[in-house]
């Protein structure tokens, strides 16, 4: 079963819970997901606003673990203190640490989320980098506290799916034994399937689902790509090869010329 | 005393945090408030006295990816 920073999880699968056509296909979704873990992001509340309220009751009423978000965030002070305020609001440690470099990309600025996640996790917080597939810097996470990887495979949000497959190999190989959850750019079950294939932990996604003409449909198919993916990596895949290889029996094959 | 709510210029005369909440209708536990980019936790907002220029963050959860 899949343990991060302690806690065991029954499913592979973490769903954000944005973009979705309305709260009910959100609830729906997540269900159909088997999801076991769902983002959530603190935003400014209007003035005798209730919006807050509304959505973190139905968060609760799913009884999933929730990992809060920094999303948004350019600089360090901003990740930090949306950490904490979320903390204090959702009641947890976990934190899913975006720093934003790029606004075009939404690839994550590093340098600031190795300070980021070195404040935080002396904080006591349980750190969810967002970062890339850079063996350097998933080092530097390390060495800051995280005990959870959590590299892009695409851009957020663009469903491109694992652009560099190699380099998610890579960096399988190189940290057999930390958690690594695929989080941003998956497009298809069939995306999902391949991460989890190559020994992936996790996955992490929300805008294929989200903004599918079915999220609750997407959603299932979803969790259940997820599984197959585990299944088929915990079976050991066939190696390619160059060559033909008969599937049928060739001893005692007739010669009928 | 001229204060900086969520991004909104607001003239308002109340010395702590709390008042500030009460006075434009914040309520619930399940909001999160940050002074000059600095969390203020909830036990501390009726003690935190306000100034001239500050900025205050009132956060709420959200749906997020």
């Amino acid at each position: 079963m899949l343990e991060l920073y302690g806690t065991k999880l029954a499913s592979r699968l973490l769903l954000g819970t944005a973009q979705y056509p309305s709260p009910a296909i959100l609830a729906d979704a997540v269900k159909a997901s088997c999801a076991s873990a769902v983002t959530v992001s603190l935003r400014r509340e209007m003035a005798g606003g209730r919006g807050g309220e509304k959505f973190w009751s139905l968060i609760q009423s799913l009884r999933l673990h929730v990992l809060p978000n920094t999303a948004g965030c350019h600089s360090v002070k901003e990740a930090v203190t949306t950490a904490k305020m979320a903390r204090e609001i959702f009641g947890t440690n976990w934190i899913k640490l975006e720093v934003i470099g790029n606004h075009d990309t939404l690839q994550p600025d590093v340098f600031g989320l190795v300070e980021a996640a070195r404040i935080l996790c002396e904080d006591g917080f349980a750190v969810f980098p967002y970062t890339t597939d850079d063996l350097v810097v998933a080092e530097r996470l390390l060495e800051a506290g995280c005990r959870v990887l959590m590299p892009w495979c695409a851009p957020i949000g663009s469903a491109l799916g694992p652009v560099n497959v190699t380099a998610l190999r890579s960096m399988r190989g190189h940290f057999p034994e930390v958690p690594l959850i695929v989080d941003a750019g998956l497009g298809r079950p069939s995306h999902a399937a391949l991460v989890m294939e190559l020994g992936f932990d996790a996955v992490l996604l929300n805008t294929a689902v989200a903004r599918a003409a079915d999220p609750v449909g997407m959603a299932r198919a979803f969790g259940k790509a997820v599984d197959a993916g585990r299944e088929a990596y915990r079976s050991g895949l066939l190696e390619p090869r160059d060559v033909a290889v008969p599937s049928t029996p060739t001893i005692g094959q007739a010669v009928l010329q | 005393m001229k204060l900086t709510v969520n991004g909104e210029a607001h003239e308002i005369a109340t010395a702590t945090l709390a008042e500030l909440l009460a006075t434009l209708d914040y309520e619930g536990n399940w909001l999160a408030t940050a002074v000059n980019s600095d969390l203020v936790h909830a036990a501390e907002r009726a003690l935190f006295q306000l100034k001239d220029g500050d900025r205050i963050e009132i956060l709420s959860p959200m749906q997020g990816g």
